[in-house]
């Protein structure tokens, strides 16, 4: 995650709490969803940017997870969203966002 | 009448210094962890010159080998060399590090860049040596600074160095002591490119086979800036490139926009020749030091080459339609709007879909397509996918979603719509542009009727909008004689003169 977003998820889960901040993500792979999540969970992994050492545990999802797509207005998610589901591993996207969630989220 | 690709050229520069001294993940490291393991490690992981030349992407990059040809090979490539591979390749060369930190020293005009009088005297005789350096440039070449100098600037004057082979051979010092437009590491920057660029548009002109003095402009479509602190994006690095390439009639200007910058320029240069503003126009961009080694930290952890160790150049000529090569059809034009929204189907449907349509064209009837072209050796193991396969995945769906390509046709298109990525990750170098060399070829020799390339810009890494960008054309076929709609022949004009020259008369006649 460049060095600006984590700058500003940080100053996120400062101003709200983290509790009451859920990041969404869009990567279009597995890892990258993963390493994203890692970093607003456990840390920034490549200890370059403000998240070094910084455990915030937030809420993460890809925008791709079944749990985000309910909570979408179905023709929204038609229009912006299920040409990329078409063309997504959305399992291994799942796979890997839930393994980070189950070991680092704080507030499930 | 459209403008034609007259010819391309696609160039690289192989400097391994640079990737640890100028890399911006370099750079990064080393304010944040100088001591870390990685900045240790990766002097081991950087690649000799033949490595980088006997790499498989590279050779397709400069136009020995095909896309088609590196489709053949088993992936990963950087463990399969070419053996023998040759420097030059019919679109350039890639140039090695001593030879380019000459070429950097000829593009100089402000002498802020010092090498050493032995790296010089050892180095300019193979610089000379390469058939597309012309005599004017090696006239260039200076004699050189003493190293205590060199050494001077360096640690007492905030220069930034220039090494070969571990060395420091050279420096390129600050151009004002307050201004950061001009400090040490800009000024590095900027001529890399400009000398990156100056490289390309040699090729180009020999690719074109036209003169230097048929260049009228030029349009620089990098992503560096050049100024000073009153105007910090001043610009113009064509027409300095131009200057040291010799195209002494040609004017030029700079076209931004991030890594779209390329496409926009082509659309530019095809309107520019199709008004008949200018009548031959080379789009150029040069390579780009901040981006070496950029997932330098992802290769190094997973034991593989530093494969981010070269810079890019490209540059293609438009000119008049000379009734033979290809043209670019300016009725298609995929355009990203400030309406569009940047959900990736919507950019997809306005650069892809949206011109097609207005065209009465489906999908389907492009028949290759050039989005992003990076190389996957590069991206793949950094967690970012492969990239053009990413994008054929998408066109191949939005194609399905509009009901002109069947379900299971999916996971055929990319190979018989699309390429496997081969340009470096050199930010506007790779977006679409890179087979435009290729397409020129295999429209000409019937191979394909149609290719559509595809730029896209992330303009929010400017933090001055959130919107993306994108522009897409089409390369086709000439057309020039098939009719004459569109068009008019010159007896046409003859006779529609003839026409009018009767008519004034009979007024004339008349009046009288």
């Amino acid at each position: 995650m460049d060095l600006e977003n984590q700058r500003r998820v940080k100053e996120f889960a400062e101003k709200y709490g983290p509790e009451n901040v859920v990041v969404v993500l869009g990567a279009s792979e597995g890892e990258a969803a993963g390493l994203a999540a890692e970093t607003v969970t456990a840390g920034d992994p490549t200890f370059a940017g403000p998240l070094t050492g910084v455990q915030l545990g937030l809420t993460v999802y890809h925008v791709c997870e079944p749990e985000i797509k309910e909570e979408f207005d179905p023709d929204v998610y038609e229009d912006q969203i299920s040409m990329m589901e078409m063309v997504l591993d959305v399992d291994d996207i799942v796979n890997e966002m839930s393994a980070i969630r189950d070991e680092y989220c704080k507030y499930l | 009448m459209n403008a034609v690709i007259k010819g391309a050229s696609y160039i690289l520069a192989h400097v391994p210094g640079m990737v640890i001294h100028n890399g911006s993940t370099q750079i990064t490291e080393r304010i944040v962890n100088p001591e870390s393991e990685y900045l240790k490690q990766l002097p081991e992981h950087l690649r000799s010159y033949t490595q980088a030349v006997e790499y498989w992407p590279n050779q397709v990059y400069i136009g020995n080998k095909t896309p088609g040809e590196l489709a053949e090979v088993e992936f990963p490539y950087y463990d399969k060399p070419l053996a023998g591979a040759d420097r030059y390749g019919k679109f350039g060369e890639i140039m090695p590090e001593e030879e380019f930190l000459l070429l950097m020293q000829c593009a100089d005009v402000f002498d802020v860049l010092l090498l050493e009088k032995g790296f010089v005297a050892a180095h300019k005789d193979a610089l000379a040596a390469d058939p597309i350096i012309t005599e004017d440039i090696v006239a260039r070449i200076k004699e050189g600074a003493d190293q205590a100098d060199i050494e001077r600037f360096v640690n007492e004057e905030h220069a930034e160095g220039l090494y070969a082979g571990g060395k420091l051979v050279g420096c390129v010092k600050r151009a004002h002591d307050i201004d950061v437009n001009l400090n040490a590491e800009v000024m590095h920057e900027n001529l890399v490119n400009k000398a990156s660029n100056t490289l390309a548009l040699l090729y180009a002109v020999r690719n074109a086979g036209i003169e230097k003095d048929d260049v009228e402009y030029v349009i620089d479509c990098s992503e560096e800036a050049c100024g000073d602190m009153n105007q910090r994006g001043g610009g113009n690095f064509a027409k300095a490139a131009a200057e040291i390439a010799g195209l002494s009639h040609a004017t030029g200007s700079d076209t931004r926009g991030f890594c779209a910058g390329p496409s926009h320029a082509v659309v530019e240069a095809a309107a520019l020749v199709k008004a008949g503003a200018y009548k031959t126009v080379a789009v150029t961009g040069g390579g780009c030091t901040a981006k070496l080694g950029m997932n330098g930290k992802d290769h190094v952890k997973k034991g593989l080459p530093a494969l981010e160790d070269c810079l890019g150049g490209f540059c293609v000529i438009l000119s008049a339609n000379d009734g033979v090569s290809p043209e670019v059809n300016l009725d298609i034009l995929g355009r990203h709007t400030v309406g569009t929204g940047s959900a990736p189907q919507n950019v997809i449907g306005s650069l892809v879909a949206d011109p097609l349509e207005r065209n009465g064209l489906k999908i389907t009837d492009i028949d290759k397509y050039s989005p992003e072209m990076q190389n996957p050796d590069i991206t793949k193991p950094a967690g970012a996918g492969d990239v053009p396969q990413a994008n054929y995945k998408m066109i191949a769906a939005l194609a399905v979603k509009r009901g002109e390509l069947e379900k299971k046709d999916l996971a055929t298109f990319a190979s018989k719509h699309g390429l496997v990525g081969f340009a470096p990750t050199q930010g506007h170098i790779p977006s679409g542009v890179p087979y435009i060399g290729f397409a020129r070829e295999d429209i000409m020799a019937g191979r394909i009727k149609n290719a559509m390339i595809i730029g896209k810009g992330s303009l929010f890494l400017g933090r001055m909008t959130n919107l993306f960008d994108g522009v897409s054309f089409v390369i086709q076929a000439n057309t020039a004689g098939d009719s004459e709609e569109g068009g008019v022949s010159e007896s046409k004009v003859r006779s529609m003169i003839a026409d009018a020259m009767k008519e004034f008369a009979a007024v004339l006649m008349a009046k009288e």
